[in-house]
């Protein structure tokens, strides 16, 4: 009647395993502890139950203090211990590895677009290849979604006007759910997708056949010069005569800004993002706040991919030229793309 | 016994003080002000209930088939509303404590008795409020008013219910203040806070809760309604407001707003467990004392709401390990209940039996709060069924488990009457056996991934969405019971005596129903609580 009627979700990610374990503890510890207080009960209620010759419980004035340390050091003991072993996983749910490839996600009432470094687009369906992490900074362009994929375990809330990121690496190829879980509105239960876990040589070969794209860095570096980004952004190209007007975005992500005020800020999407919506928010040391605000004037996949062209900028790039082309100097960014 | 001679009640007492409308509507008295909270708090729990179920039907099949999607939110939305803030957190301090504060110390009122009935007319305001605002077309926010969905997209009444919720908010804050000023200042002579039932500390917590927290969930609803009206900044990104912020505003009442929902239940069944078990509780200073951790505690852990809202992986982990703080006053108390059985002499009465199955639903409760609150699980199951099972496991397994358990054992002096006790049983079983089979297969749902709040769903989730709705129409009619003989008890039911339980406590030393101010002579304490020794005309000993 019912051919699919599972107890236990799909492992599918790196870490599912790891969270899996974390809950089967915590399921051992609570089953011991419900099976302790609910046999005690039990055995009470039979053995102790109101005779004629036993109407008043015991008056025996026992010593209490050695017990209440007792039971409340032992469960704070086993609290702790699991919160440091739920904190070990969470590191590994949050921290994505270092050669993790980055998608990017838009949420909108109600659907799910996922862009891949290549340029792919899909709606409410993801191809991702087996055994490789994939980082998707998200953002949403109404309400608080969420996005969350069971069998990897993983799950985060996408905000409007912030990114928020989710990584993963899929170990079993398949197709899982994916769930919008933040309420959203009326469509919220029809926020859903399919993540298609591939073998990486049949991801190759899905990008392969008629997927078209222009690769993120390289429209993000139209996008530089659509939006004269660079006539203040110069970087290599700043002369004398013509002095740049803003810092140079050569090799920027990943480092520590320093501010004008002091302190510092470490240059994340996050921070491009606020830098190109919000120019006055972090003014950069030795520099004018005579940035204007892009608010209002590119979409957030626009957004995305400008971000994705500025990490992709090694230190000594020259910028994309007018037309678009990525810059000659030093290593070209669009031959990363793939 | 003779139905007839046993049906006269002690005269004078509080209900045949006047029988007019007017002196119900206008009453000062901490005794029948809890009548008319009673008599509200069950019209929205019938509705809140009502809601529910026709969630849990449209839940039966995996296609949205039998309302629009539009309707199901509107229905978990204002089952939550109401249930949280017109049921949950009035029903035992409003109706039991209310009733049970003075007459457990010994005072004729409370020390405001006029405040006591300002918070009901406020609590009936907010609470017509939002019935008006159901009737208008309702609201789909859920009970949460996330933004920016409930001040930018929500084409619902949004404003005209948090208004309600936010008047009724008053009330609470003032049924606090009352409780306070009451317990510091008209305990009976000889009573000291150590002599005190371990219900009054409960409920000594549970109002520096509705007091400290209340008006930041006030202030938070109206900006909610400000930022909506007026289009000011405050949670929308596109006005430059942070949306997130509203979490944390939201949480830092509704997380404590959880042991206002709690607290005074587990003040109820620590009364239940000494009764029924003829014994002091084991532990009392500790039992007292968690309660107060609790509520301190309870103001700190918010942020565990909030694992996967895009706050710091830090932040995450502090509010982690805060958590784990409040389960140890928590399991304190379970164990010291469990050990106030041992040796005791046990009745099975139905209010133990409520009082048992509370212990048993909020331990299973607790431990999953306790899992939900490791970070590296509430990854996965945050809003999936997992964490609807669990804070149900907490708020109608272990919130309305005890006023449930409370109200059978304190009928009898609040009416002066006895219900049936084989249908009492019966219905106790009933809401046991209902409870788990709604709520237990909502567990294994969320760990496999199916979402909160969703109209339609996989179908390979329709098994156990099908156990749940057959569980929730066994608690239903389980529900339905004790209103009907409860009520059938106010005609036919036996005098009750002024001790039916054998019973110890202040309130047990006056006539049932009492009068007017409760004692003809004002009590003088002279030992601890739980006292069992001059227990005398108990009904029901075996």
């Amino acid at each position: 009647m019912w051919p699919n009627f599972p107890l236990f979700p799909d492992a599918a990610s790196s870490v599912a395993r790891e969270v899996d374990a974390l809950y089967l503890g915590w399921l051992a510890i609570s089953l011991f502890f419900s099976l302790l207080i609910g046999a005690l009960i039990v055995v009470f209620f039979m053995k102790y139950r109101r005779r004629a010759w036993r109407r008043f419980g015991s008056t025996a004035d026992i010593k209490t203090l050695p017990v209440e340390v007792t039971w409340s050091v032992i469960p704070l003991v086993i609290a702790l211990s699991m919160f440091a072993w739920g904190a070990k996983v969470f590191f590994d749910q949050m921290r994505p590895p270092a050669d993790a490839v980055g998608f990017y996600g838009v949420a909108k009432q109600w659907m799910w677009k996922f862009q891949h470094p290549e340029g792919v687009r899909e709606i409410n369906a993801l191809h991702v290849p087996v055994g490789q992490p994939i980082q998707i900074t998200l953002t949403s362009e109404d309400v608080i979604h969420s996005l969350f994929i069971p069998a990897f375990r993983v799950k985060t809330d996408v905000l409007p006007g912030r990114y928020t990121t989710l990584w993963f690496e899929a170990t079993k190829p398949g197709e899982y759910h994916l769930f919008c879980t933040e309420y959203c509105g009326t469509e919220h239960s029809r926020m859903i997708g399919t993540v298609y876990a591939l073998a990486p040589e049949d991801y190759e070969t899905w990008l392969a056949t008629g997927r078209t794209g222009v690769p993120l860095r390289v429209s993000g570096g139209e996008l530089f010069g659509r939006f004269a980004c660079d006539t203040c952004h110069r970087m290599e190209r700043a002369t004398p005569e013509l002095p740049a007007r803003g810092p140079s975005l050569a090799g920027l992500f990943g480092t520590e800004v320093e501010l004008v005020g002091g302190g510092t800020v470490t240059a994340d999407e996050t921070y491009l993002r606020r830098s190109i919506l919000e120019p006055q928010a972090h003014v950069v040391a030795g520099w004018q706040p005579i940035m204007p605000t892009f608010k209002g004037q590119m979409s957030e996949e626009q957004l995305n991919a400008l971000v994705d062209y500025v990490k992709s900028l090694p230190a000594g790039t020259q910028t994309a030229d007018e037309d678009g082309a990525p810059g000659a100097a030093g290593e070209s960014p669009a031959s990363n793309a793939g | 016994m003779s139905t007839s001679a046993a049906t006269a009640l002690p005269e004078p007492n509080y209900l045949s003080a006047g029988w007019t409308l007017r002196s119900w509507l206008l009453t000062k008295d901490h005794k029948r002000i809890a009548i008319l909270y009673m008599v509200s708090v069950t019209l929205f729990f019938v509705l809140g209930g009502v809601f529910a179920f026709l969630a849990r039907l449209e839940l039966l099949t995996p296609a949205g088939d039998m309302v629009t999607a539009d309707v199901y939110n509107r229905l978990f939305t204002m089952h939550g509303v109401i249930m949280v803030f017109f049921f949950l957190i009035p029903s035992v301090p409003a109706v039991l404590g209310n009733f049970l504060v003075p007459l457990m110390i010994g005072a004729k009122d409370l020390a405001f008795p006029r405040i006591n009935l300002l918070s009901w007319y406020l609590f009936m305001i907010g609470g017509t409020i939002t019935v008006a605002a159901i009737l208008l077309g309702g609201v789909d926010t859920g009970w949460t008013f996330y933004t920016p969905y409930s001040t930018v997209y929500s084409n619902s009444h949004v404003v005209l219910t948090v208004i309600g919720v936010f008047i009724n908010g008053f009330s609470s804050i003032l049924t606090g203040l009352n409780f306070i000023v009451t317990i510091h200042r008209m305990r009976a002579p000889g009573l000291t806070w150590f002599r005190l039932p371990l219900f009054i500390w409960a409920h000594y917590a549970t109002s520096l809760i509705m007091i400290l927290g209340t008006p930041v969930v006030a202030i938070t609803l109206l900006l909610v309604a400000v930022e909506r009206l007026l289009h000011l900044g405050i949670f929308d990104p596109a006005l430059g407001g942070d949306p997130v912020l509203f979490q944390h505003l939201f949480w830092f009442y509704s997380h404590p707003a959880v042991y206002i929902m709690i607290l005074p239940s587990m003040g109820v069944v620590s009364e239940l467990i000494a009764a029924f078990a003829r014994k002091k509780v084991f532990g009392y200073h500790f039992v007292a004392f968690a309660s107060i951790a609790i509520a301190i505690l309870g103001f700190l852990v918010w942020g565990h709401h909030l694992f996967v809202s895009g706050q710091s992986t830090y932040a995450g982990l502090v509010f982690s390990v805060l958590s784990m703080l409040v389960a140890i006053p928590s399991a304190v108390k379970v164990f010291n209940w469990t050990a106030t059985l041992h040796q005791g002499s046990i009745s099975r009465e139905t209010p133990m039996l409520y009082a048992l199955g509370f212990i048993g639903l909020f331990t299973i409760g607790g431990l999953t709060g306790v899992m939900l609150a490791t970070t590296g699980i509430d990854v996965h199951v945050h809003d999936t069924y997992f964490v609807v099972a669990h804070f149900h496991y907490i708020m109608v397994g272990g919130a309305i488990m005890g006023y449930l358990g409370g109200l059978h054992y304190w009928w009898p002096k609040i009416t002066g009457r006895l219900y049936p006790r084989f249908w009492s049983k019966i219905s106790a079983l009933l809401v046991f056996i209902g409870f788990n089979l709604t709520f237990f297969p909502q567990f294994i749902l969320g760990y496999l991934g199916m979402p909160r709040r969703y109209w339609s769903y996989p179908e390979e989730f329709q098994v156990l969405n099908v156990l749940s709705t057959a569980g929730a129409t066994i608690l239903g009619v389980g529900y339905v019971f004790p209103l009907v003989y409860l009520l059938y008890s106010l005609r036919r039911g036996a005098a009750a005596g002024d001790n039916p339980w054998g019973a110890a406590g202040l309130e047990w030393e006056t006539t049932s129903p009492p009068p007017t101010f409760n004692f003809e002579h004002e009590p003088v304490v002279t030992g601890g609580p739980y006292d069992f020794t001059n227990v005398k005309e108990a009904l029901f000993d075996e």
